[in-house]
């Protein structure tokens, strides 16, 4: 681990507490009614989804559920073939919405600086985005690297110059598609805990899917659970942050959400 | 690896032609090797010499060169127009990829009679001809190399904004761009085999039509002569293509330590 992500552990754990659900009231997105079907096959359907401006939201669900598929839509990748999607505030819709992959996609013939300037495509460019991209590869402690290839990073080092490049923009929006999953244990709750501190910092609103339920309850203000194409559970994790993994309160959702999904 | 080691392995890879023309001019002396089959090394660099004197080699490698670079630029910009086209469009891929798969099938070479009816033994007739024949490596690898980029890549581009042009030139391009060097050093080695069989049945300049002309004079050094410039050619094209490859894909994993 190095200097600089240890001390971002460390500050992870001195942020103080935020309010769950944040920005008082407004929304950031909202799916009505909302289903997708590829050919005569339904894979989302009825999905009502109201989510507040700063809300860090997981989704769960077995392979195939359609998570990806909502998080597709939510990025604009694809269309809802019924029902809508609605986006809160400023009416930009998709275009504060960024998108981070399970695979780090960093394309191997840009430096590490350069694939965060991806990042900033249409928003800056030139000096000026180098020096922001440079400020948040510093956020994920990745400062010293900026001018090598990504080819050289670890899967873990890869998966953060991922979440700078989704970063940089200031999105308002971060959609997550199981970004941790390929990741060693330990390096994953590094991840997380580098997720958290920057989702508090940055205050964006934040939809994580996972098939990790601890990650779930340890990370997200409120965990939906989609089972055959529908909004299964939908339940809020009103536990005070930062939370300690394995508490009694943390155990209890879990357990909740896994009788669900097995039960 | 340092310019030490590297200068170092290239002595390496020489020592073996230096041994092997220490012996051939040992041989030639000795009398074991013939004249009028193998002429000695001595005597193929005396005609080097005397060539060059008269600017007869020089003009002749300049005329033979110029004809490799005319045909190459044509038939490689023709091909490699078409693969970006088709590897971008499938409209344009399903209209004529059938039809020029097809036609890489016919061996160019064996156009040579058709050529030379067409356009007699003038300039058009060898231009033509390599242009054909670079023109297939470098369609095929552009298109297979725009064909394996990975469409994640390109999904990602997506996403974070980029417009189509953006796209282009910094994630399908560069992608593709390993294939493409395959292609420009396999189109490289066709340039250099076509144009020799090119001058060698007709022309009446460049290096083939020297060493024809030797031939008919039973001037067999220079007939070697002319063989040993064609593969010194055919290795600096090689070695500029390597170099241009070392330039431009240092970010391959396969380049990292050259
Ligand atoms: N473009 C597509 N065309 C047809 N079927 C698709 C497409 N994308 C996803 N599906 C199907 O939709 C279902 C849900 O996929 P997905 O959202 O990727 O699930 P997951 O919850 O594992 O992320 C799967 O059965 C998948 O085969
Ligand atoms: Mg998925």
């Amino acid at each position: 681990m190095t200097a600089a992500s240890l001390a971002a552990a460390r500050s992870f754990v001195a942020t103080p507490v935020r309010p769950i659900g944040s920005v008082e009231g407004q929304r950031a997105f909202a799916f009505r009614q909302a289903g997708k079907r590829f050919g005569d096959k339904t894979v989302l359907d009825g999905i009502d989804l109201d989510v507040p401006a700063g809300q860090f939201l997981a989704v769960i669900g077995k392979s195939g559920c359609g998570k990806s598929t909502l998080l597709r839509l939510l990025a604009g990748l694809d269309r809802p073939t019924s029902g809508s999607l609605t986006f809160g505030v400023e009416e930009e819709g998709h275009s504060r919405t960024r998108f981070m992959f399970q695979e780090p996609r960093l394309l191997p013939w840009a430096s590490v600086v350069k694939n965060v300037e991806v990042g900033l495509t249409g928003v800056a460019s030139g000096a000026e985005a180098r020096q922001r991209a440079l400020d948040i590869l510093g956020e994920v402690g990745l400062a010293d690297r900026a001018d090598e290839w990504p080819s050289v990073l670890s899967g873990g080092q890869k998966q953060r110059v991922a979440l700078a490049r989704a970063l940089v923009g200031h999105p308002q929006i971060l959609a997550l598609d199981e970004p941790l999953g390929a990741l060693d244990a330990l390096t994953r709750i590094e991840m997380q805990q580098l997720l958290e501190r920057i989702w508090i910092a940055q205050k964006f609103t934040a939809v994580l899917v996972t098939h990790d339920v601890a990650e779930a309850v340890a990370l997200a203000d409120r965990v939906v659970v989609i089972s055959e194409g529908r909004i299964a559970l939908d339940l809020d994790v009103p536990v005070e942050r930062p939370r300690r993994r394995g508490s009694v309160e943390l155990a209890r959702l879990e357990g909740k959400i896994l009788d669900r999904l097995f039960g | 690896m340092s310019f030490a080691t590297r200068l170092h392995s290239n002595a390496i890879g020489w020592l073996l032609p230096a041994l092997v023309i220490a012996g051939w001019e040992i041989a030639s002396r000795a009398g074991v090797m013939p004249a009028n089959v193998l002429p000695a090394p001595s005597a193929v660099a005396e005609a080097f010499w005397r060539l060059t004197l008269s600017g007869e080699l020089v003009r002749n490698i300049g005329v033979s060169t110029a004809r490799a670079l005319a045909g190459f630029a044509i038939g490689g910009s023709i091909g490699f127009a078409l693969g970006l086209a088709n590897g971008l469009s499938t409209i344009s891929r399903g209209l004529t990829d059938t039809t020029l798969q097809m036609i890489r099938n016919i061996p160019h070479l064996a156009l040579i009679p058709l050529v030379i009816l067409w356009f007699g033994i003038d300039e058009e007739a060898k231009l033509f001809l390599v242009a054909l024949g670079v023109f297939f490596p470098i369609y095929v690898n552009t298109l297979l190399g725009i064909q394996s980029v990975d469409p994640h890549l390109v999904e990602m581009g997506r996403v974070y904004g980029m417009d189509r042009r953006a796209l282009f030139f910094r994630v399908i391009l560069p992608g593709a761009l390993p294939a493409i060097f395959v292609g420009l050093r396999y189109a490289l080695g066709i340039m250099w085999l076509t144009l020799i069989v090119a001058e060698t049945i007709s022309a009446s300049s460049g290096l083939g039509y020297m060493a024809m002309q030797a031939r008919e004079f039973l001037l067999i050094d220079v007939v070697v002569l002319s063989i040993l410039i064609y593969a010194l050619l055919g290795k600096l094209a090689d070695s500029l293509a390597r170099l241009l490859e070392r330039l431009s894909l240092g970010w391959h994993p396969a380049f990292q330590n050259g």
